[in-house]
């Protein structure tokens, strides 16, 4: 089984190139399914339902979207593995601009979109950074300079990535995405797998609960912020 | 110059010196928050006074970061070679939207202007389309496209996809949150064009001229109206953007000088095709295809004929352009202002 991870903020295109993209696979019903990773609400699911893909979501709650992405993508893929998919998507919305759900050896995808401002690209991080394919939608409502200009600003971030343009509704562009699913690794399990870059450091008091805004509230892991003498 | 070469460089010479010979080198240091550094000391000199935690949150220690930067270089000083030069697109038939093959091998050369025309829905953008993503049989038309007579390798494709094709249509705005100046600067800055200033104020100069209304450099581009953006769109395109190829859909009621863009497009030597409506910009057309339910039906040579029914269309256009106009002004219309009428 193929597995592909995807990220990217919220509302940058994920589902909408992920549809599009499996559709330019060209794969029989049923073979190619998606795992969503989420925070707390998506309507992901009805968009996988109406294309009979076999989904999943996972909603991280109380828990740090990070860590349950990393304790839950193994379970992930022996579920695509029960089901029997060639090719398993797992689609993470809801991380932080810090953290990036991105595997050694595993394809990587992220996805951000144009209208989300130029300077996005610089202050998304490792999510971006460490991408093998980064992939821009929306391409249609700005500029071709602004596409350019943006594109240019993903290559000052990751110089080693791969930019592919796709139009989420239209899915121009997908087939190319396509290709690159294609060409990855099959594999069986994660396990001794290494993630890409490091979770965010825990534990702090609120990790575990504690609401109270105060020094005498804080414990653990605190990084303290030095303001300027008024 | 290898990775390595800029390793032994930056670990060598002052960062001052560095940010004087590779200007991009500021934004990566910006990205990793090293800013307002002392200019004397090299990369590795002022890593050390940089706090390990700080370089950790981004992924990296002291050596990677010098690494990275060296590759950051790199990357940015390699020349543009990867487009090469355009000399021919070739459009070879697929099949229409019943299935029935399309009987096509148009070829089309720098300078040459080819509209696309047909019913809504007959498959206009989807040429276009096919035309961005160079395909090679693999989409719903199965159309192919050769580059330079022959088809581009897959490698091709992926890397310079995006580069090789530039996209004008009506649903595009501007987002950015810049001036009109900033934003050609910054333009500018991303094709890496060393003096960016004199390109910049020809650009500037362009976009007015194929605007009614005329803007400055310091207005914002998201308060430019329809017709200022295409005009700045369209002189940025020509001037600005490193693509042979460009593709257009739908430029009519941008409220510019239609032939003047054309011509400004075609002037600096790149391949147009655009789908049009529109009677002037088809016929100005050195070429147009006729599209027919997802299939080219016909490709046709503008005639001297219809070269010579151009002016008359130019004068019935014109003549509706005084009318909008006088419109504009808040004049009363009258029946001088229409040509025809005026012979009764
Ligand atoms: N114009 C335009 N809209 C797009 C494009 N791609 C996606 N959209 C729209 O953007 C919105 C969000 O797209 P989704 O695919 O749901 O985004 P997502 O990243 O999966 O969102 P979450 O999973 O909720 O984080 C939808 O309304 C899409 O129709 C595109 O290329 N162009
Ligand atoms: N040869 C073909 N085979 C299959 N589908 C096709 C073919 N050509 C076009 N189509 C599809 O037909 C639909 C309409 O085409 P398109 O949007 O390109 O029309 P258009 O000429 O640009 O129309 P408009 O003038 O309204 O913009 C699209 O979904 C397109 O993918
Ligand atoms: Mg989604
Ligand atoms: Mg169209
Ligand atoms: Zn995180
Ligand atoms: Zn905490």
């Amino acid at each position: 089984m193929k597995l592909i991870t995807v990220a990217g903020p919220p509302s940058s295109g994920k589902t909408s190139v992920i549809l599009k993209t499996i559709a330019a696979l060209g794969l029989p019903p049923g073979s190619v399914g998606v795992v969503k990773f989420d925070s707390l609400t998506s309507f992901d699911h009805q968009r996988y339902d109406e294309q009979q893909i076999p989904n999943q979501t996972a909603f991280a709650g109380k828990i740090c979207p990070d860590h349950h992405f990393v304790s839950n993508v193994e379970g992930a893929v022996e579920w695509g593995m029960k089901k029997g998919l060639s090719v398993l998507v797992t689609e993470s919305a809801g991380l932080c601009n810090r953290c990036s759900p991105y595997v050694n050896g595993i394809l990587s995808v992220c996805v951000i979109d144009n209208l989300s401002g130029i300077n996005t690209p610089r202050k998304i991080g490792p999510m971006l950074k460490y991408a093998d394919v980064v992939v821009v939608t929306k391409g249609d409502v700005v500029s071709q300079a602004e596409r350019e200009v943006f594109a240019f600003n993903i290559r000052e971030v990751n110089a080693s990535a791969t930019v592919l343009f796709v139009n989420g509704i239209t899915g121009q562009g997908a087939f190319m995405l396509a290709r690159y699913w294609q060409d990855t690794l099959d594999i069986r399990t994660l396990r001794d797998r290494k993630l890409r870059f490091t979770m965010p450091a825990a534990i702090c008091s609120y990790c575990t609960g504690e609401t109270l805004i105060g020094e005498m509230y804080q414990m653990g892991m605190v990084k303290r912020m030095e303001f300027d003498d008024a | 110059m290898k990775t390595l070469d800029y390793v032994a460089e930056v670990s060598a010479v002052p960062i001052g010196d560095i940010l004087r010979r590779y200007p991009l080198a500021v934004d990566y240091l910006a990205n990793i928050r090293l800013v307002g550094v002392d200019e004397t000391k090299t990369l590795p000199e002022i890593l050390e006074d940089v706090d390990e935690d700080m370089l950790e949150e981004f992924g990296l220690d002291r050596e990677e970061v010098i690494f990275h930067f060296s590759a950051f270089l790199e990357a940015f000083s390699r020349t543009d070679e990867s487009i090469e030069t355009i000399s021919s697109i070739t459009i070879l038939g697929g099949r229409d939207k019943t299935g029935r093959p399309e009987m096509l091998e148009l070829t089309v050369t720098p300078g040459e202007v080819v509209s696309i025309v047909g019913p809504t829905g007959s498959g206009k953008s989807r040429l276009l389309e096919d035309i961005e993503c160079l395909a090679q049989r693999d989409t719903p038309t199965a159309r192919q496209i050769l580059i330079n007579g022959s088809a581009p390798d897959l490698d091709k494709r992926f890397s310079t996809g995006g580069k090789l094709v530039a996209q004008l249509s009506q649903n595009m705005n501007f987002v950015m949150d810049l001036t009109v100046q900033e934003f050609l600067e910054m333009h500018a800055k991303s094709r890496m064009i060393p003096d960016s200033a004199e390109v910049v104020e020809k650009c500037f100069a362009v976009a007015n001229s194929l605007a009614g209304e005329k803007f400055t450099l310091d207005t914002k581009v998201t308060q430019l109206s329809g017709g200022q953006s295409r005009s700045l769109m369209i002189a940025d395109t020509a001037l600005l953007s490193s693509s042979p190829i460009i593709l257009i859909d739908e430029l009519e009621n941008a409220g510019i000088d239609r032939r003047e863009a054309i011509e400004i497009l075609v002037g600096n030597e790149k391949i147009v095709l655009m789908s049009t409506h529109d009677p002037l910009l088809a016929l100005r057309a050195d070429k147009r295809i006729v599209i027919r339910n997802g299939g080219v039906t016909k490709v046709i040579e503008t005639t001297t004929e219809e070269e010579q029914t151009l002016h008359k269309i130019e004068a019935i256009d014109s003549a509706l352009l005084t009318i909008r106009n006088q419109l504009r002004r808040g004049a009363i219309v009258t029946n001088e202002s229409i040509p025809e009428f005026q012979e009764k």
